[in-house]
């Protein structure tokens, strides 16, 4: 589970070199639906690929026109030198040949310009509708989906699948094609000016193909020995410090720091290889150029005494060779980069075909809501193992369910279905009579205010925070609700008062003030149904007070639901739902548990009698 | 960066060999176009075919050394990177460990985790690439300026006039570009920042109905994003066609200018040839550089952040070297106060009760009373601002922290537990414990029979964060490992929330005869839980409101009624 969150740890996109291979499953299927993001820029991609082919095609052309200047050069110089009466450099030809080179360069600039900068914009775009659907769609996953798939899986996906996409389109997709005419170009100009000679300089290029896949293969084979023990340090530093409190109090840094040296080690020896590997590629590579360059030096020169050839063509070949072995290097690697592409974007993919939560249809318009809840023989399991069997509870509006057992009971499994964050496996569920699952989903979550131990605020205001609980509310509202949640008092003591940001994981403030933020929230938004619970362990004790009067002015006149802790909920409640490993095991008033003398006067008795 | 420099510092023979390295290797890529101009001038122009031989040969070799250097570079450079990496990351790492608890809240948990792993490898790879690429350009512009001055120092004018403009050309980028990359890095977080909200908030989110609001704030971000990303790659856009240009005029004007020399007699055609290759190595090897400030933003960001932790002013603690055993199993506080850095008021104030061994101590109070607080002066996670901590009746200060913490067994109110076996995990309170202890411990902690119905028993693997297991099964390992050091104090900060009633009760039994000579301390929130303690020290807002047992307590003090009455309601006051 958390094994995939360290891969967000690791360097973002591919720099296009180097790759740690990844097969996608369906390369074809995702490869298409790709294309189909592209679709919409369809006018500006034949723009770019016109761009990068005729920007290609004129860089290819300069280096024979300056081949041709010097040998303008050469011969006027070479007849002078032979002492040939009125031999000269042609001066006037020069000037000629040097213009159209510039203008050949400005145009090729150009293109390459044009290229780039349209596809910065088709690059992005793309990626931004990826990432907007990933958006909408997490919005629409039931929640099962977040049981099954850790936070940093997803996370992942969001970022560097995507990212990974972003660079092939801004760099890759465009060298492709500049590579291939290149490479083409290249060849085409060396068979006009020499097919010896071309024969010469394309040898190398299976040479360096032969020379360069094996070490690919080895370089990959480090690198995904490289991830595997990043991922090991990554998820011990993520131990280590979550838990730093324990290490400390059992003094265990000492092992801690030899452990962590010990896999620091290995993850250095692993990433000097893949790193060396993969340094070598480029100059080897170089070196296989520099082997032609210096054979075509060679027979160049024997065949410009042999008169088969021009000097300026020497020149010309030698800048073509050049050229040659980056374009090349970067098709050897083509494969790579699309395969880890195109399985970057099978996750992505992957993602956005995961089953959403069905749509209402014809949904029951929201109406003013008594609090009449039903749970109608109500069998639900959240895998195979079913956990509740023909449940039924009824809760009639005003009254207060109380719901008691250990942690791990299955407390917030009712919560889940209630607001059907799950779906039954049978039976139903109703609010005044209307099944849940003919309402909109949005209409009955509105219908029930939480306050669940799990205090989720964002990165903002502590009064943005508060007013997640009602749209457009006014000050004067969130301070009201503030007050009543008894919030309002460590509020005011902060810095910077309702205006104080909370960090990015509130922080800055403790779990209890937390806790009576969330409150304040539920009472902001007022809904006519409430969930609460009373879990003690982050608010505690004279606190609490308060915030029983606070969930006791909640709960008043609303049909409530409480996970409760204290006995003076219990023995107020209307009815008490009794839940061991999942299930209701018992049901009824305190009174009537009690004559039942089973699990519920068990635990009544074990928590409570000694101070009765 | 400066801190990146001090860690590549400690690497400066390797780097100085890596420097050498580099420059013999720009020599043997710049003297291949002299000695092919020397085929040119000597070879073609007299049609002597065994000098072209003689020196082609030449070339090969010079060649071959240049691809040699190249291999020794990739191999000293790879290693000094990560290298770098290793040092850095095992120097976070160390230094974070010794942080005390203040320290880790100041940064954070979570932020400290990405300046270990993610910005330590952002680092690691600009540093490949410093040593990759960016070295090679000086050495590439210095030696290919020295040639082209050694072949034809008018000429050489040419590139001398050339230069600002491609000087002025990557400043104006680097300049315009940097701050974007950083806009990029800084929204791309906020990006991440909101999404990874929308992750763990997804259950706050649908109950409260608010997936557009949401949406519309991943929409922005995303916007944000997208429009600085085009910003930059539009820049970028620019760059690349601008350098090539700038290199190709440069190139024309040496045709001219070098044709004009040739004329007059003082160029050779070969010389003019070489030349043109020694512009063209330069200058790519300029741009190559100038690449570096797509990495560098990224790094610097990093290094900051590293920075801060490395940086971050550490109390050094006075330790003394007494054992701490003069009087076993007591806690003692003397007019303790406590003060957190730059806080105006106390958090605790003038604290002073003494737990004895064999008894129950137990600390109630509300939210902000100090009760945490209290307890973390115990191990010395906190230092006290005045007055004395006595552990064992020896002042913590006259001891080591490891002395008095291995008289301390901690259960902290989150059961944090390790992934490894389930005895991994136990002995992780006692390295030597016998598998007998461990047993031991279990059963006490009422463990046992979970642990004995897991697959493996006690060889089970834990998953990291104990994922695997409920939260009663956590808090109960994370008591067994407390007592498997049967130590002479034990603090139990509200350890039994996730344990149900019956374990609850239970546990509390089996825990009276194995702490009999020991003190303990136990934070709660229920009274229900600590009404037979021995001692209850009832705290409010870092003050003790009142010592005593609940009789007492119930009889005289307000505070305690109060929680009293919160807790049973009326009724069952009585």
């Amino acid at each position: 589970m958390t094994k995939e969150k360290h891969s967000s740890s690791g360097p973002r996109g591919h720099g296009g070199m180097l790759v740690a291979g990844e097969k996608p499953k369906n390369f074809k299927k995702t490869f298409r639906r790709l294309l189909a993001y592209l679709k919409p820029h369809k006018n500006s991609l034949l723009l770019v690929f016109g761009a990068a082919i005729l920007g290609t095609v004129f860089s290819v052309i300069g280096p024979k026109v300056m081949g041709d200047t010097i040998t303008v050069l050469f011969e006027g110089a070479y007849a002078k030198f032979q002492g040939i009466p009125g031999a000269a450099i042609d001066f006037p030809k020069i000037v000629q040949l040097l213009l159209l080179l510039a203008g050949l360069y400005i145009v090729a600039s150009l293109f390459q310009f044009i290229q780039q900068y349209i596809m910065a914009s088709v690059a992005q775009k793309t990626v931004y509708y990826l990432r907007e659907d990933v958006f909408i769609k997490i919005n629409d996953l039931p929640l099962s989906y977040f049981d099954r798939k850790s936070h940093g899986d997803i996370l992942s996906r969001v970022t560097n699948d995507i990212d990974t996409i972003a660079t092939t389109l801004q760099q890759s997709l465009t060298s492709f094609i500049t590579s291939f005419v290149t490479i083409v170009g290249i060849i085409i100009m060396m068979l006009w000016i020499s097919p010896l000679l071309t024969i010469i300089a394309v040898l190398s290029i299976p040479l360096s193909l032969y020379v360069i896949r094996p070490l690919l293969k080895r370089s990959q084979k480090h690198f995904g020995v490289q991830q595997r023990s990043l991922g090991e340090l990554n998820g011990h530093i993520e131990e280590m410090y979550t838990a730093h409190e324990v290490v400390k109090a059992f003094s265990q840094e000492e092992k801690s720091v030899q452990q962590f040296k010990k896999v620091n080690e290995e993850l250095y020896d692993s990433g000097r290889r893949a790193q060396f590997i993969s340094g070598i590629i480029m100059p080897l590579m170089s070196f296989i150029s520099n082997i032609s360059y210096v054979l075509i030096s060679i027979v160049g020169g024997i065949l410009v005494i042999k008169r088969t050839i021009l000097i300026g063509d020497i020149q010309a070949f030698i800048t073509y060779t050049r050229q040659f072995s980056q374009p090349i290097s970067q098709t050897a690697n083509i494969a790579n980069i699309i395969q880890s592409t195109i399985a970057a974007a099978e996750r992505v993919f992957e993602l956005l075909d995961e089953n959403e939560e069905e749509p209402v249809h014809n949904a029951i318009q929201n109406r003013k809501t008594n609090g009449d809840v039903r749970f109608e023989h109500v069998d639900f399991g959240y895998g195979e193992e079913r956990l509740m069997t023909d449940l039924n509870i009824h809760a009639s509006p005003g009254q207060t369910v109380a719901i008691v057992g250990p942690t791990g009971a299955g407390k917030t499994t009712l919560v889940n279905l209630l607001m059907r964050f799950y779906e039954l496996d049978g039976g139903r569920i109703t609010i005044d009579g209307i099944d849940i699952t003919k309402m909109n989903r949005d209409d009955l979550r509105m219908k029930f205010g939480m306050v669940l131990q799990d205090t989720w605020l964002f990165k903002g205001t502590i009064k943005e925070n508060i007013a997640y609980g009602k749209e457009h509310a006014t000050d004067e509202e969130i301070y009201a609700a503030a007050k009543a949640a008894h919030a309002h008092h460590f509020i005011k003591r902060l810095p910077e008062g309702y205006d104080t940001i909370l960090n990015e994981e509130a922080t800055n403030i403790s779990q209890g003030q937390k806790q009576l933020l969330t409150i304040a929230r539920a009472m902001l938004a007022n809904s006519p149904i409430m969930i609460l619970d009373e879990a003690t362990s982050s608010v505690d004790t004279r606190t609490e007070i308060f915030i029983q009067e606070a969930m006791e002015n909640l709960m008043k006149g609303r049909t409530s639901f409480v996970i409760a802790h204290r006995l003076s909920t219990i023995l107020g409640a209307d009815v008490i739902l009794v839940m061991d490993k999942g299930a209701v095991i018992e049901q009824g008033t305190h009174q009537q548990l009690l004559e039942l003398n089973g699990f519920y006067a068990d635990l009544y008795r074990s928590q409570f009698t000694e101070s009765a | 960066m400066r801190k990146l420099m001090s860690y590549l510092s400690s690497y400066k023979f390797l780097i100085i060999l890596i420097f050498f390295l580099i420059f013999i290797q720009s020599l043997s890529q710049l003297y291949l176009p002299t000695l092919m101009g020397d085929i040119v001038d000597n070879g073609v122009v007299t049609g002597d075919i065994p000098y072209i031989w003689k020196i082609g040969l030449l070339m090969l070799v010079v060649a071959a050394v240049g691809v040699i250097m190249s291999v020794i570079i990739s191999h000293y450079a790879s290693t000094v990177a990560m290298s770098v990496g290793r040092d850095m990351r095992e120097d976070v790492f160390t230094h974070v460990s010794k942080f005390s608890l203040q320290e880790f809240d100041m940064i954070g948990t979570a932020s400290l985790i990405t300046r270990t792993t993610n910005d330590v490898t952002q680092i690691q790879q600009a540093t490949i690439m410093m040593l990759r690429m960016f070295l090679m350009a000086p050495f590439m512009l210095i030696g290919g300026l020295i040639m082209a001055l050694s072949k034809d120092a008018k000429l050489s004018l040419v590139i001398l006039f050339a230069i600002p403009f491609i000087v002025l050309a990557i400043a104006f980028i680097l300049k315009k570009g940097y701050p974007l990359f950083q806009g990029v890095q800084k929204r791309l977080d906020r990006l991440n920042m909101v999404f990874r909200e929308n992750l763990t908030g997804i259950r706050v989110i649908r109950a409260f109905a608010k997936r557009d609001v949401e949406q519309k704030r991943l929409k922005v971000a995303n916007t944000e994003l997208t429009e600085i990303s085009i910003k930059v790659n539009r820049l970028m856009a620019f760059t690349m066609p601008l350098m090539m240009f700038l290199m190709n005029a440069t190139i024309v004007l040496i045709i001219w200018f070098g044709g004009l020399r040739i004329d007059s007699g003082n160029m050779q055609i070969g010389d003019l040839m070489a030349f043109i290759q020694y512009v063209m190595l330069t200058m790519m090897a300029l741009m190559m550089a100038s690449m570096m400030f797509v990495i560098l933003p990224r790094a610097t960001v990093s290094a900051h952040r590293i920075q801060e932790v490395l940086e971050m002013d550490r109390n050094i603690v006075t330790e003394g070297d007494m054992s701490a055993d003069r009087e076993k199993g007591t806690v003692e506080f003397k007019e303790v106060t406590f003060y957190y850095p730059g806080a105006d008021e106390p958090a605790l104030e003038d604290i002073t009760f003494k737990a004895e061994a064999g008894n129950v101590t137990a600390i109630i109070g509300g939210t902000g009373a100090g009760k945490t607080t209290l307890i973390n002066l115990i191990p010395r996670f906190f230092e006290a601002t005045s007055g004395e901590v006595l552990i064992n009746g020896v002042k913590n200060n006259d001891t080591k922290l490891t002395e008095i913490r291995s008289k301390i067994g901690l259960v902290p109110q989150k059961a944090l537990l390790f992934s490894g076996s389930v005895l991994e995990n136990i002995r992780f309170g006692k390295e030597d414990a016998t598998e007998d202890e461990v047993k031991h411990a279990a059963k006490i902690a009422q463990a046992e029979d979970f642990i004995e119905q897991l697959p493996n028993g006690y060889g089970s693997e834990i998953e990291q964060g104990g994922a695997n297991l409920s939260g009663g099964q956590k808090q109960r390992l994370s008591i067994a490992r407390a007592l498997v050091r049967k130590p002479d104090i034990y603090i139990f900060d509200d350890s039994f929330s996730a344990l149900d009633y019956k374990t609850d009760k239970k546990l509390r039994q089996a825990l009276k005869e194995e702490t009999e000579e020991s003190a303990v301390i136990v934070v709660a929130q229920r009274v229900s839980t600590i009404m037979d303690a021995d001692k209850i020290i009832v705290l409010e807002k870092g003050k003790i409101a009142g010592i005593g047992t609940h009789e007492a307590l119930l009889k005289e003090n307000k505070v305690y009624q109060e929680i009293v009455k919160s807790q049973f309601g009326e009724e069952e006051n009585v």
